[in-house]
């Protein structure tokens, strides 16, 4: 049954439902992309996730999650993580409204949260390694590692980007395209904290209670 | 510190002759073409027009070039793997030692899954979907071009490793612990690893581009149920990527922390678990065999309706089993390896899902018929590979249905039965569907059509060489053979092991007809010009272009109001003759900008993969930096769209008069 | 036409060709019952799949433009009725083979014992680079590249691979089934008839997977007892140092036996004792973690 014609009627507005009004606006496509881009980096994380379920007893005579968390350091972690996607979102909130300073400050809040949590993380890393339980003692380690350390490579990522993007808006001030981009890097850096509550629930909370 | 890495000369195999030969042919060839367009003074013209081009149009005729090049070089893996299998009987061992046919099927398989039939969809879909939507390219062209470029730079590393180290000796698949340093510890594993994942990145792009292109960007008016079934299929299949591909980055990644990093993923010893590897596969590699052939499937839709001259029957059903394939497909992985010792019930369920699969891609089937019933089917050459792939698609099925019973799998798996079925099923899906698809959108993307006689020969080949090639197959696997034997002792298969050489080599003549095909093609172009833009009296809106179309594709953004959009314009067109056409005002045309980011970005990706492999480090963070720093100037330019003015579009729509104006 | 008549032929061949030393040539009951299942399947399909083909043809031919008897229909893209038909065929078509499928996915499951009167023999089997041991543990011999069982009794497989993954098969007595180190799969099958089979190893192991051939010879209850009274009197002991001599990659190797095997050695291969691992690898061989154990037993049930 192939669709009638619509008849013309000047009178009357037709109402046009969403799948056929026409392209998008650009910023709508460029985040609907970018979170498409997300969901995939999800599914990622979900094959990480798969193998740690697979892998998280096969300990080989060494240690265990439960021997090896340090759980006040993953709570500092997770509270730097949380409280850098709060500044985060209020650096959102300054772009909107073009205001440069705060943007930088929420910026440089959001960057050192971002850098404390790795800090912590690399020294969580330092001293599971000098106690011997590096990746390559046990599939656990291995899918520990990957798991905790892909997020970490994430977060410096984000870092990066976002030092990348207080220099265009030095450079290029709230252009549209900046502008994107900025929506793009919040979005990012919002998935990576929900991704850190999968992880810290999965294999801290977990691994311990066990 | 050795600053080559593992890299010497004893790298490259010069005690191999047929390497030696085949490498120091394709430098050969490359140098002559290169140093031809350098002389001409096209190197200009190329860089400006095609590999800094973020047009769709560009980058799809760019990926098929790729594809159907590589399509070569998989081939000749082919051919060299049947006769090496129809001389070493008995006790012959015939002319390519293990070392180097295992190389050969591993890369064979790789090549073709990866490098030939991926870049023919992709190449399509990037073609025909926005032309096909009404609107003027993808949602991110300059993405699209980083896409192709990484693509290329997975087929670039794929053969310097035939001169420069060696490729797997693992089968495509690379299963652990084979594929673990301790099993294979040469580079051959890393060249596989590293050149799929530096192509997995630009194929996951396309899919994250296809589906917001798809689902965000279509022209006015032209709601779900409206779109071509060519661009549902489309959707499905980039869907699916954006779905699995990160599974295999992410395989692939852990198998790389296994051999760069003494990692316990997949190894025997320290808790690993090779069968994980062989899940998480599989996870991608089913779906994978579907992103593959549904574009091919809608392909076939359209060139179903096109050449039965009406529209395409059931589009709803048509819809519905797109989604339904799409869905399905993910249920199903387990059913390529029913032999591992699963438990019965997690036989059962994956064995029934297998089975069930089948409905859908059955009732597409019943479809197309119908689209010919009832409609006047003119035998141009795109029906002719329609018909040949209906007619042997559903034996390939047959067998798959059969493949899908776990107790019948348990005697035929990893045998030249298993083999002959998936080539049953892809070579006439996949590869007949997209050589249906360049033919039928060749005149829209290059102003004339393909010769038909050479086209009908190269049908007749492929179908008479890929019966004879495939059907002994399952005759010899029933009898025991399995697969990727370098020779075997078992006299009775070599009689059906020569038939299948021999059905090789008429295949080889319809890849010979195909390349004839385009020389004589461009010679003749044009007495075969197309001056209409609707060579085939078509029923979608790429055919209300001009052939080839502009850069902007619509001079004014269509209208869509009904399904086959053109089809419905054309019939209305009569009616409308009477009134006069208002004059409408041209307007600039905003595009983006030519942008040498992707192909910079591959040329580090090539650099930091080659370097990986060969473990050269300084040149791996050499390959980093600069891919980031070609990032960096790339996020700083200050211009990012050129305006086309409202003249320039005005003299093209004056130059190229079409009968039917949207 | 001519594809018919193609067609026609290739399956009447295949149906001679493919007759003897395979799959459709079972001589055993796991192997008859698993050809009765493929043959069952296939006839349910070419039901569907020959009409399917010459309709395909048949309206392609029909509807050719030149025919100008054939009614040009351009507004036919829809009809309930055929919708119904399209689905409803291939739905009934997998109802039938899932059916096939579901039943013979448990009658037929590797692991479960065949029913029979007599008592089995067991054989646990070890797939090594490149080639195959099979120890008897109650019969306490073993053999290489060769396979002697007895006639009508049924044979209790219990699987494991040295390294990479192999499968075991041999397809005129049963369906295959994967070797994986670490891990114990098992297989279940009977030889109804004397003679000599083929078998191999059906997933690819590297350089010397070609090779992996051997031969299962079906005799008689008493010839086999004295096979093994043979056996016991003279060949190598397999021992630990033997089993790391065993290891050590080789290729097309002659058939041989063993006249005894060290007590546990299957077990411990199982547990992963005698595999070499990489040189930085800091664990220790004796190593054998809870996990392996359970995965020795993942693949039974």
């Amino acid at each position: 049954m192939n669709d009638a014609v619509a008849i013309y009627d000047v009178r009357q507005e037709a109402f046009v439902p969403a799948s056929e009004a026409g392209p998008a606006p650009k910023r709508i496509v460029v985040a609907y992309g970018f979170w498409i881009f997300l969901l995939s980096d999800i599914i990622m994380f979900s094959a990480l996730f798969a193998a740690y379920a697979v892998l998280v007893r096969n300990t080989a005579g060494g240690p265990s999650g439960a021997q090896l968390f340090n759980q006040v350091s993953v709570a500092l972690e997770t509270a730097c993580l949380l409280v850098s996607s709060y500044t985060c979102g209020l650096m959102s909130l300054a772009v909107a409204s073009r205001e440069r300073a705060a943007v930088y400050v929420r910026a440089l809040a959001t960057f050192v949260l971002g850098a404390a949590f790795l800090a912590l993380e690399l020294r969580e890393f330092a001293n599971m390694i000098a106690q011997g339980a590096t990746p390559q003692r046990s599939a656990f380690l291995s899918a520990f590692f990957a798991l905790v350390g892909c997020h970490g490579l994430h977060v410096t990522a984000g870092l990066i980007w976002l030092a990348v993007m207080m220099a265009q808006i030095a450079v290029r001030g709230f252009r549209a395209t900046v502008q994107r981009r900025l929506w793009c890097f919040a979005l990012f850096w919002h998935a990576l904290d929900i991704i850190w509550v999968g992880l810290f629930t999965v294999v801290y909370l977990m691994g311990v209670a066990s | 510190m050795n600053l080559l890495g593992k890299l010497d000369w004893s790298a490259v195999p010069f005690d191999q002759p047929i390497i030696m030969g085949a490498g120091g042919g394709v430098v050969l060839i490359i140098g002559a073409i290169l140093g031809w367009v350098v002389l001409k003074g096209y190197v200009p013209y190329l860089w400006r027009e095609w590999i800094t081009s973020v047009d769709h149009k560009r980058i799809g005729v760019m990926y098929l070039v790729l594809a159907l090049i590589m399509l070569l070089r998989g081939f000749s893996d082919a051919i060299m793997m049947r006769s090496q299998q129809a001389i070493a009987a008995g006790g012959a061992q015939g002319y390519l030692p293990p070392e180097h046919y295992d190389q050969i099927f591993s890369a064979h398989g790789t090549i073709m899954i990866f490098f030939v039939a991926m870049p023919l969809i992709i190449g399509l879909m990037n073609f025909a979907v926005p032309l096909q939507l009404g609107i003027r390219d993808v949602a991110f062209p300059t993405l699209n071009s980083v896409s192709l470029w990484l693509t290329a730079s997975g087929i670039l590393l794929i053969n310097v490793s035939l001169v420069v180290g060696e490729f797997a000796r693992t089968g495509w698949m690379a299963y652990p612990p084979l594929s673990e340093l301790q099993f294979s510890p040469g580079v051959g594993v890393d060249y596989y690893l590293w050149s799929l994942q530096i192509a997995g990145v630009g194929t996951l792009l396309t899919g994250i581009n296809f589906v917001t292109t798809i689902l965000k960007t279509r022209a006015p008016g032209m709601g779900y149920m409206r779109m071509p079934v060519f661009c549902w299929t489309a959707l499905g299949s980039s869907l699916s990527i954006v779905a699995v591909f990160p599974v295999l980055t992410a395989t692939l990644a852990m198998l790389l922390l296994d051999r760069y990093l003494g990692f316990h993923f997949f190894t025997i010893d320290a808790g690993g678990n090779p069968m994980m590897y062989v899940n998480l596969f599989w996870v991608w590699g089913h779906p994978e065999v579907y992103i593959l052939v549904l574009p091919a499937f809608g392909v076939f839709s359209e060139v179903a309706a096109t050449f039965s001259g009406k529209p395409l029957f059931g589009y709803r059903s048509m819809v519905a089993a797109t989604m339904a394939i799409c869905v399905l497909s993910m249920l199903v992985w387990l059913h390529h390896f029913f032999t591992m010792g699963a438990s019965a019930n997690v036989n059962a369920f994956f064995g029934m899902m297998s089975m069930i699969i089948g409905v859908p891609t059955g009732v597409k089937i019943f479809n197309w018929m119908f689209t010919m019933y009832g409609g006047r089917v003119r035998f141009s050459v795109p029906i002719l590979w329609l018909i040949g792939f209906m007619v042997t698609f559903v034996l390939g099925g047959l067998t798959g249905v059969l493949l899908a019973v776990p107790a019948v799998d348990w005697t035929v798996h990893n045998s030249l039965f298993l083999v002959a079925h998936f080539h049953h099923v892809i070579i006439p899906g996949v590869v007949f569907g997209c050589f249906a698809g360049y033919t039928y959108w060749f005149p829209k993307a290059f102003g004339f059509k393909l010769d038909e006689a050479w086209g009908r020969r190269a049908f007749w080949c492929w179908f008479i060489g890929f019966h004879l090639a495939f059907m002994p197959l399952y005759v010899v696997g029933l009898m025991g053979m399995t697969r990727r034997l370098q020779h075997y002792d078992v006299l009775a298969w070599q009689p059906w092991l020569l038939v299948a050489e021999a059905g090789a080599v008429i295949i080889l003549a319809g890849i010979v007809c195909q390349i004839m095909q385009f020389v004589v093609s461009i010679r003749n172009r044009e007495a075969l010009r197309d001056v209409t833009g609707d060579p085939w009296n078509g029923l979608t809106l790429e055919w209300s272009t001009a052939s080839p179309p502009p850069a902007w594709n619509f001079a004014f953004q269509p209208h869509v109001s009904a399904r086959d959009a053109f089809w419905f314009e054309k019939k209305l067109a009569p009616l409308k003759k009477g009134q006069a056409a208002e004059p409408r005002k041209y307007e600039p045309i905003e595009t983006p900008k030519s942008t040498p980011i992707g192909f910079v970005n591959a040329f580090f990706a090539v650099v930091f993969g080659f370097a990986a492999i060969w473990h050269i480090w300084w040149m791996a963070a050499f390959g980093i930096l600069g891919a980031f720093a070609a990032l960096l100037v790339f996020a700083f330019r200050d211009v990012e769209e050129v305006e086309i003015p409202a003249e320039t579009i005005a003299q093209f729509d004056r130059a190229h008069p079409l009968e039917v104006a949207l | 036409m001519r594809y018919l008549a193609r067609a026609v032929l290739f399956i009447s061949a295949a149906a001679l060709g493919g007759c003897s030393e395979g799959v459709l040539d079972p001589k055993g009951p796991v192997a008859a019952a698993e050809r009765l299942i493929m043959l069952n399947s296939t006839g349910i399909m070419l039901a569907i799949v020959v009409p399917t083909i010459l309709a395909t043809l048949g309206m392609a031919y029909w509807f050719r433009a030149s025919n100008l008897r054939a009614r040009y229909m351009p507004e036919f893209d829809y009809s309930g009725r055929l919708e119904m038909l399209v689905w409803s065929i291939p739905i009934m078509t997998i109802l039938l083979t899932g059916g096939v499928a579901w039943l013979s996915s448990y009658d037929l499951d590797p692991p479960k014992p065949l029913a029979s009167v007599v008592k089995p023999i067991r054989i646990q089997v070890v797939s090594l680079d490149w080639k195959w041991l099979f120890i008897y543990p109650d019969e306490g011999v073993a053999s290489v590249n060769h396979l002697t069982v007895p006639v009508g009794t049924p044979i209790s497989f219990e699987l494991t691979s040295a390294g990479v993954m192999n499968s075991f098969f041999v397809p005129q007595l049963a369906g295959q089934i994967y070797t994986m180190a670490g891990m114990v799969t098992r297989l279940h099958l009977q030889a109804d008839h004397t003679g000599t089979y083929r078998g191999m190893s059906s997933n690819y192991s590297g350089a010397g997977f070609s090779d992996m051939v051997f031969n299962v010879d079906a005799v008689p209850a008493e010839k086999f007892a004295g096979w093994v009274a043979a056996t016991r009197t003279a060949g190598p002991v397999l021992d630990a140092q033997a089993y790391a001599d065993l290891v050590k990659p080789s290729q097309a190797v002659a058939p041989y036996t063993y006249r005894a095997v060290a007590t546990g050695l299957f077990s411990g291969i199982t547990k992963l004792e005698f595999v070499s691992t990489d040189s930085t690898d800091p664990s220790p061989h004796s190593d054998s973690s809870p996990h392996t154990h359970h995965a020795a037993q993942r693949a039974d049930q």
